[in-house]
């Protein structure tokens, strides 16, 4: 513990740079004491779980897909099992296999993006990729290279890189051509070594993350003996048992923080953390070669609690959902491209769809009348059920670093909500806080 | 000759038209050849008080939101509105098909009233303020915004296309989703966009909103010809924001 200082600091970041959303930042200490230590979010709320009331089962990923620019496809996915759960629709292996194959190239997409063009930047002494184009120019090239594949690969499968078109309740619109997915099999390949490249450079920096530890709750999908992202049921490192994916609001429990009117989440403790750390804890047994042989070289082993080291599991991640898709276009490719197109009835019920979004699990939950009309809708975000993870991790990481220059101060703080990957414009569906 | 300053702002919006940027890649490192980017909070750290280009991003759905969009406007020479959220008001104005009220009851509980929890009707970008050039779509595609910038730096008015979706989908050689029993939106949207989604098997609903003066006559051929209602028409039509 720091000794008392006579340490004054202001810190007031309105609306974080690199990063999706608005947040803020403030930390007020006098004399040696914080006063005030904030996580908060002033996104403008859109309402979408009141919005898709009145809409038809047809046209709900159209419209939750805009929830989010980077995890667009995630939330299609979480729509689209929930439409198939309340309407017992049943799909395809070869569309769950294609369906893994996308929600795999949004996750590389959206890892290279973040470590690459929004988190590198700090380990570099940079203020953003534009001027790394000059000073780590192949390191650049690299990332932007691991990126435009996960985009191809979208591009690809779903019809886009950002709001796919070709999703539909119990299928795809349309389907790659064998020589497309021939193409993407060779992209893939070639990223193999340019993210040896991007593990190596992290590694070289990796000093400049902070070791900052708080023992805490992760909770992913699990489904062994795989790595899961698209189906399983949900795990803690608080418990060996699994709650199925339907019983997502005993997991959640969104509560009202006394000191705040944000909505935040806990299960087991005062709040948990998802994402790629969560997903590392529960499954790294069942991490492919590559990916487990990155984690082994980044230092990073099971049961770590250090927040910044999210980043570190994303490379890892990106390894595993590469080996992985190429497995997927193995398979694909051998038992050929079957020509289907979905049609369904609608019929009445309520479904829940829960995936991993590249920054954690996600849910949603719609009821359907008779014609396929959504009466309700209930949707998790995973950056929310990080923030007030974040907030205790703001009330334990501040009093360690409070000795030191302000400015460094905030730029730790900065890098720590960095870490996280927030997506604050998903979690702000349904949660608005400001007040300084 | 001093680069155009040009600044990126954000509102209520899934950020999905920026990233279109971010994923112009090379082309983007050889724009920035061409133009100074004086803020971009998304992907940079830099801020600036004075821009030559505003590029906006997003709906407006609070006062203090429409405040912030006027402070912008008022110092950009030129302000481009960026996808369907700032152009249309997008997915977002679905919200104004309901009561205020009952929007906050519904997703915030007991909570609705804080003051914090404010929200007003969404609206997009010409609704508050004078927008000079559209980039419409959602997401838009770079290479409109590029060809945007591109004229603004060599003094050329950019020209949208203001016929239908129809005309790219049959240059396409696209069978029409009618002949599917679907609803499309092709017949009045603003082309420009290739007609990706019938490229894709999939409706188009409409997300580069109408053409100036939409041939409502001809579409009503098109509904009644294949046993589909306006009534059906306008639902379609709301989820992007065209009234």
């Amino acid at each position: 513990m720091p000794t008392a200082t006579t340490k004054t600091i202001d810190i007031n970041v309105r609306h974080v740079t690199r990063l999706e959303g608005h947040g803020n930042i403030v930390v007020r200490a006098k004399d040696g004491v914080i006063e005030k230590n904030e996580w908060q979010v002033p996104e403008a709320p859109r309402f979408f779980e009141a919005m898709v009331r009145g809409r038809s089962f047809e046209d709900i990923q159209t419209v939750v897909s805009r929830i989010c620019g980077i995890c667009s496809v995630t939330h299609s996915f979480a729509a689209l099992k929930a439409i198939e759960d309340a309407m017992d629709i049943e799909v395809s292996p070869q569309t769950s296999m294609l369906r893994l194959l996308t929600h795999y190239g949004e996750q590389l997409e959206s890892h290279a993006l973040h470590v690459g063009y929004l988190v590198a930047p700090d380990l570099l002494n940079q203020k953003s990729v534009v001027p790394l184009a000059t000073t780590h120019a192949d390191l650049v090239k690299t990332i932007v290279e691991i990126h435009r594949v996960g985009n191809l690969v979208m591009e690809k499968t779903a019809g886009r890189k950002t709001h796919p078109i070709r999703l539909l309740p119990g299928g795809f619109s349309m389907l790659p051509s064998e020589a497309e997915l021939r193409e993407l099999m060779q992209a893939l390949e070639d990223t193999l070594p340019r993210l040896e490249a991007l593990a190596a450079a992290i590694a070289d920096v990796s000093g400049k993350l902070p070791s900052f530890e708080r023992d805490t709750e992760y909770v992913a999908l699990v489904n062994p003996p795989t790595y899961p992202f698209y189906e399983g049921q949900i795990g803690s490192t608080d418990i060996e048992a699994l709650t199925p994916v339907a019983d997502f609001e005993s997991v959640v429990n969104e509560y009202v923080h006394p000191q705040s009117t944000a909505k935040w989440c806990k299960w087991h403790r005062e709040s948990y953390a998802v994402g790629a750390l969560a997903r590392y804890n529960l499954n790294a047994d069942y991490l492919q070669p590559a990916a487990a042989s990155a984690a082994n070289s980044l230092g990073l082993t099971k049961g770590v609690c250090n927040p910044f080291l999210n980043n570190v599991a994303q490379v890892v991640e990106s390894f595993q959902v590469v080996e992985r898709s190429l497995q997927l276009i193995d398979v694909l490719l051998s038992t050929g491209i079957t020509e289907e197109r979905p049609r369904v009835t609608p019929k009445a019920g309520v479904g829940v769809g829960g995936v991993e979004a590249p920054r954690g699990i996600l849910f949603h939950k719609y009821e359907f009348d008779d014609d396929g009309i959504c009466i309700r809708a209930n949707l998790c975000i995973p950056t929310n059920q990080n923030h007030a993870n974040i907030q205790l991790d703001f009330e334990a990481f501040v009093p360690q670093i409070i000795d030191r220059e302000q400015d460094e101060v905030r730029h730790l703080m900065e890098m720590l909500v960095r870490s996280y990957d927030p997506c604050i414009s998903c979690s702000t569906h349904f949660l608005n806080v400001e007040f300084i | 000759m001093m680069k155009p300053r040009i600044a990126i702002f954000d509102f209520a919006c899934c950020e999905g038209c920026q990233l279109q940027i971010v994923n112009m890649e090379d082309e983007l490192l050889s724009l920035l050849e061409h133009v100074q980017p004086v803020e971009w909070r998304e992907a940079m750290s830099d801020q600036s008080d004075d821009y030559d280009i505003a590029i906006v991003e997003g709906s407006i759905t609070r006062e203090e939101d429409a405040d912030r969009l006027r402070e912008i406007r008022k110092r950009a020479k030129t302000m481009i509105a960026l996808g369907a959220c700032a152009t249309l008001g997008g997915v977002n104005k679905l919200k104004n098909l309901f009561e205020l009220q009952e929007v906050k009851t519904e997703v915030y509980g007991e909570s609705a009233n804080l003051p914090i929890l404010e929200t007003a009707r969404v609206q997009a970008l010409h609704e508050v303020v004078d927008v000079d050039y559209r980039v419409e779509g959602c997401p838009i595609d770079a290479a409109e915004l590029t060809y945007v910038i591109k004229c603004l730096l060599i003094g050329r008015t950019p020209v949208a296309p203001n016929y239908p979706v129809c005309v790219e989908c049959k240059l396409h050689e696209n069978v029409c989703r009618y002949e599917y029993d679907e609803i499309c939106l092709g017949p009045i949207t603003r082309a420009g966009c290739g007609a990706r989604c019938p490229s894709n098997a999939y409706w188009c609903f409409g997300c580069r909103g109408p053409v100036d003066e939409p041939n409502v006559h001809a579409a009503t051929q098109v509904m009644e010809q294949y046993g589909k209602s306006v009534e059906d028409l306008k639902v379609k039509l709301a989820l992007f924001g065209t009234q």
